[in-house]
């Protein structure tokens, strides 16, 4: 196709141009129109015919993705678009609103500079509106508005033009509010301001939009699109002032440009030394530099295999080009450079920094790698996934002989999609897939069977539980197998602003030390735990308190993996472990380093660790999910009847008009089918999302039904053991 | 009864007369290749030695779950077949220990050592060794500095120092001990002091070379089990002649006798 193929040849002269280029997500909570304004800018920019547009969902180009109507990873193209007197190159990411699939979300956020926040007028700022804003901010990433589904508020709410005007305000105020809360540094110059331009108002599917700057433009304002939707001329609308002119011209004109982006951008992600060569390089977007690249996510493709997509802070790439993997301390040889255009790759011979790029030959890359040509590199900051796996199905080959099969095709989506996690249950064999929500699995379990074809049997879904403590327990004392070490444990809840600050990056372990122990004892650590710190691992921490001990740091190593260890499954029913402090009070070594190897000091740790947790009243902690559910008033005591019959709390009630919103909050574990039965209670009235609502503890009636539920299922003892089970 | 047998430096032969014969008459009869080898033999040829089937014990019977030995040994006479001495190893005197506080009988069959193998194929005075101390394979990226302390601390009382060198996974070779002992050494300690390196001790091919640690590091010993040995900042004249006989030592450390 000549059209395509011109096309192409722009985005390869433009990519050479950092100043022309704007790395960009679309960022929203589920159905408010991201996926239709991708579709409409794709259009606009000539990428696909505007007949299709909005109703292909081009975005979605997954096959499961145009069934359930929703994005569920995140999609990367590039287009050009014209603006004043040039042509500018937009990499645009689309990602998923459900938060199920906020981990594609996250990863996004590293390889952008700017988003498009999408808010529907009449609901308004939703939880996912701000989870993705703040995961925004948190990766300095610059937020622009764009109000869609304007026509609503004229044709369904009948609002008068200054009724309009008026709700509009209010959802910017409130964006604004949230920005202020997130970022109050940034504030002050991100602020969304209507006459400076940052914010455009208009309908995704019908296609048209206005910004202040624009009615400059065209004379088409408030006034003249009230008047337009109230005559139904949504078509002449979209002609005088084109959504994909006003969104890209807001683009263009408000978010940064990879040099602009990268120079403030790169100290927040990178803990480097911004001074040196390689951070000057980054910060400078210099093509010429060393290659720097961080890989966001890998996609599996039926003929090139995996294609690594990430960002190009630095440097230019080639196929043949070598680069170290830092984080896996492997190197792999670049086959082939490319850049998307929607579903389709081209390729190109070079790619120059400060581009999204699509590389074959990574076999070793993950979502979150560290990419270069420099022999030593300090790793980017991990990307921080603000949820973790709470539900978990085992799944198996239909015929075992495909079992070999299926091992491969979990290692190949585990790899896709980081917030997954596959395990092997070792008594028994079976396959564990530990993903964000019942949704989340579903859509993987889809995909297996019908992209790989094969055929599999899956239990229902199970949920994850954590164990933890409630108070602080004796020093256990935990001997080496061959007794020639020994080391001396207790543990505590941990002060979960502690763990906060560790999830969301504020503080880490690569960070400086002196600052690290500054934050920490505001968060409540005593001095000594917090000069000790050795290592935070899932929520949990591990301190040494010890003074003075010969050959305690070159043992620390296998220490910390003992620890580890011991977090990843728990006492109780081997569910990972959460919220606690484990502290080194004393310990004796061998002198002799052949004594105090892994095979002595990690079972050691380990063993006081789990004795030391079933000395401080252990106990499980299960997922909560908050649940947003409108309905009309008449079905409101079937909907309370759905919530209390599954351990559920109602929060809050929201009227409006005829409808009303109730929040309430309830444990995933009792809302495995919640779609069905909410939908029969309410004669499919209802509209609902959920939002993961953190850990709570189990109600003690019920403890050990949980524990003996789970040691069942995994083939364990059915009994908890005893603290001297561990120190024998 | 708990029987420990030491089996000696090589190969089946070296087992003592008593030793041989308490294992003949053992109601059960263990064997253990953890904490040293015989490389100068198999399981096969001991047992057709013996006459007897041998079971082999893994770490963690000797560690975590040595109770069950002991438990065996209260009603029976158990031999525990070890290479070397059995004592050397502290895995047995802990073992040693425990039985004797459960109030099992504990019987001792001594053995040559590498301890005292070391004196005769170098010619080095027994009394003149420090303590001694082991090389371990680095775990990730850590290089344990004990061998370094216990060097200089023996070079403070101007003794040498007996390197043990790691067996698991594999036996390690003077050349990749060097290699590690050089990696640990930050401040250059070990430049330009003389080593010994020994292989195959016990066998009738044994190799035996001194020099200067960076040249011993290109020697090729041959097959294992290797040790090594940093010496004294001063040597005895008659460790210097037997040395020059034994080892080959470089005219040079003639500077250091004593």
């Amino acid at each position: 196709m000549a059209r395509a193929k011109k096309m192409a040849d722009k985005i390869i002269s433009l990519m050479y141009k950092p100043d022309t280029i704007r790395n960009i997500g679309i960022v929203a909570h589920i159905d408010h129109g991201k996926t239709t304004l991708s579709d409409n800018l794709l259009a606009g920019a000539g990428m696909i015919s505007e007949e299709l547009a909005g109703k292909q969902l081009y975005l979605d180009f997954d096959s499961q993705e145009q069934e359930r109507g929703i994005t569920i990873s995140a999609a990367n193209v590039s287009m050009v678009h014209d603006y004043k007197d040039g042509e500018y190159l937009i990499n645009l990411i689309d990602t998923p609103g459900h938060v199920d699939f906020g981990g594609d979300v996250t990863r996004a956020m590293r390889a952008v500079d700017g988003v498009v926040v999408v808010i529907d007028a009449v609901e308004g700022v939703m939880p996912q509106t701000e989870t993705v804003l703040r995961q925004a901010l948190k990766e300095k990433v610059k937020p622009i508005l764009f109000v869609n589904k304007v026509d609503r508020l004229i044709k369904e709410l009948e609002v008068t033009s200054e009724q309009m005007q008026e709700r509009l305000l209010k959802v910017i105020t409130e964006v604004n509010k949230l920005i202020k809360g997130m970022n109050p540094e940034k504030y002050k110059e991100w602020k969304l301001d209507v006459a400076a331009g940052s914010v455009a108002f208009g309908s995704a599917l019908y296609n048209w939009a206005v910004s202040v700057p624009s009615m400059k433009d065209t004379g088409i304002g408030f006034k003249e699109v009230y008047d337009y939707i109230q005559e139904d001329k949504s078509k002449e609308l979209a002609k005088k002032s084109p959504l994909y002119k006003v969104i890209l011209d807001m683009v263009i004109r408000h978010l940064p440009s990879p040099v602009q982006a990268q120079e403030e951008r790169v100290g927040v992600i990178w803990s480097g030394d911004m001074q040196s060569k390689e951070g000057q390089s980054m910060a400078k977007c210099d093509p010429n530099g060393p290659v720097i690249l961080m890989i966001t996510k890998i996609v599996a493709d039926i003929h090139a295999g995996e294609i690594a997509v990430g960002r190009l802070f630095s440097g230019t790439l080639k196929p043949g080009t070598e680069l170290n993997i830092v984080d896996r301390k492997v190197r792999n040889r670049i086959q082939t450079t490319g850049l998307f255009m929607g579903p389709k790759r081209i390729d190109v011979p070079e790619i120059p920094a400060g581009n999204i790029v699509a590389l074959v030959g990574l076999k070793d890359a993950v979502a979150g790698s560290t990419c270069t040509t420099l022999e030593e590199f300090e790793p980017f900051e991990l990307i921080v996934h603000i949820s973790e796996p709470v539900v978990t199905m085992a799944i198996e080959a239909k015929n075992p002989r495909d079992l070999p099969k299926l091992i491969e095709v979990l290692r190949a989506i585990a790899k896709e999609d980081p917030t997954l996690q596959v395990t092997l249950n070792e008594e028994t064999g079976e396959h564990l897939l530990s993903g964000m929500g019942e949704l989340h699995l579903e859509v993987k379990v889809e995909k297996i069977r019908r992209e790989r074809g094969l055929e599999i049997v899956t239990s229902p879904p199970i949920v994850v539980f954590r164990e933890t403590v409630t108070r602080l327990s004796p020093a256990v004392e935990g001997k080496s197998p061959n007794k020639h070490n020994r080391f001396y444990i207790t543990v505590e809840p941990l002060e979960p602003e502690v763990v906060r600050l560790f999830k969301q990056g504020e503080v880490s372990m690569r960070m400086d030390k002196k600052e690290r122990r500054r934050i920490l004892q505001e968060a409540g650590l005593s001095k000594e735990e917090a000069v000790g710190i050795q290592e935070y691992y899932e929520g949990n921490i591990f301190c040494d308190v010890t003074k003075g001990i010969q050959y305690l740091n070159e043992t620390m190593e296998l220490i910390l993996e003992g620890f580890r260890e011991a977090m990843r499954a728990g006492p109780l029913a081997r569910e990972p472990v959460m919220s606690l402090k484990a502290k080194l009070v004393d310990c004796k070594l061998h002198e002799d380093a052949i004594h105090r190897g892994p095979a002595q000091v990690i079972p050691a740790v380990r063993s006081a660790i789990f004795a030391a947790i079933l000395q401080a009243d252990a106990t499980l902690l299960e997922p909560y999910q908050k649940v947003f559910i409108t309905v009309p008033q008449e079905s409101l005591g079937n909907v309370t009847r759905e919530i209390q019959g599954r351990r559920g709390q109602v929060l809050e009630m929201k009227q409006d008009g005829d409808l009303v919103t109730v929040i309430a909050k309830a444990p995933v574990k009792e809302m495995f089918g919640f779609a069905g039965d909410i939908r029969s209670a309410t004669a499919g009235k209802a509209f609902w999302s959920v939002e993961h609502a953190g850990f709570e503890s189990v109600p003690q009636g019920v403890l050990e039904e949980f524990v003996m539920e789970v040691r069942k299922r995994k083939g364990l003892k059915m009994e908890i053991p005893t603290p001297e089970y561990f120190l024998s | 009864m708990l029987i420990f047998i030491g089996m000696g430096l090589w190969d089946e032969k070296d087992i003592s007369v008593k030793g041989f014969e308490y294992a003949k008459k053992a109601d059960e009869v263990y064997i253990e290749f953890y904490t040293s080898r015989m490389m100068g033999t198999d399981l096969e040829r001991i047992e057709n030695l013996i006459g007897r089937r041998i079971t082999v014990l893994e770490r963690s019977d000797l560690e975590e779950n040595s109770k069950k030995l002991i438990e065996k040994a209260i009603s029976g006479d158990i031999a525990v077949l070890v290479p070397g001495d059995p004592m050397i190893a502290t895995t047995h005197s802990v073992i040693n220990l425990e039985a004797r506080l459960r109030g099992v009988k504990v019987k001792i069959i001594h053995n040559a050592s590498i301890f005292t193998a070391i004196c005769g194929l170098t010619g080095l005075h027994n009394y003149r060794f420090g303590k001694s101390v082991s090389i371990s394979y680095p775990h990730g990226n850590t290089v344990s500095k004990s061998p370094l302390n216990v060097i200089q601390e023996n070079w403070s009382i101007n003794a040498h120092t007996l390197l043990f060198l790691d067996l698991h996974p594999e036996p390690m070779s003077i050349n990749e001990a060097i290699e590690i002992l050089l990696q640990a050494d930050e401040e250059n300690i070990l430049n330009g002091c003389y080593s010994v390196g020994v292989a195959r001790a016990g066998s009738s091919n044994p190799v035996i070379r001194c020099d200067r640690l960076e040249n011993l590091k290109k020697i090729d010993f041959g097959k294992p089990l290797h040790i090594l040995i940093i010496l004294s900042k001063k040597i005895h004249f008659t460790e210097y002649d037997c040395l020059k006989e034994f080892a080959g030592s470089p005219e040079e450390l003639r500077y250091f006798v004593i």
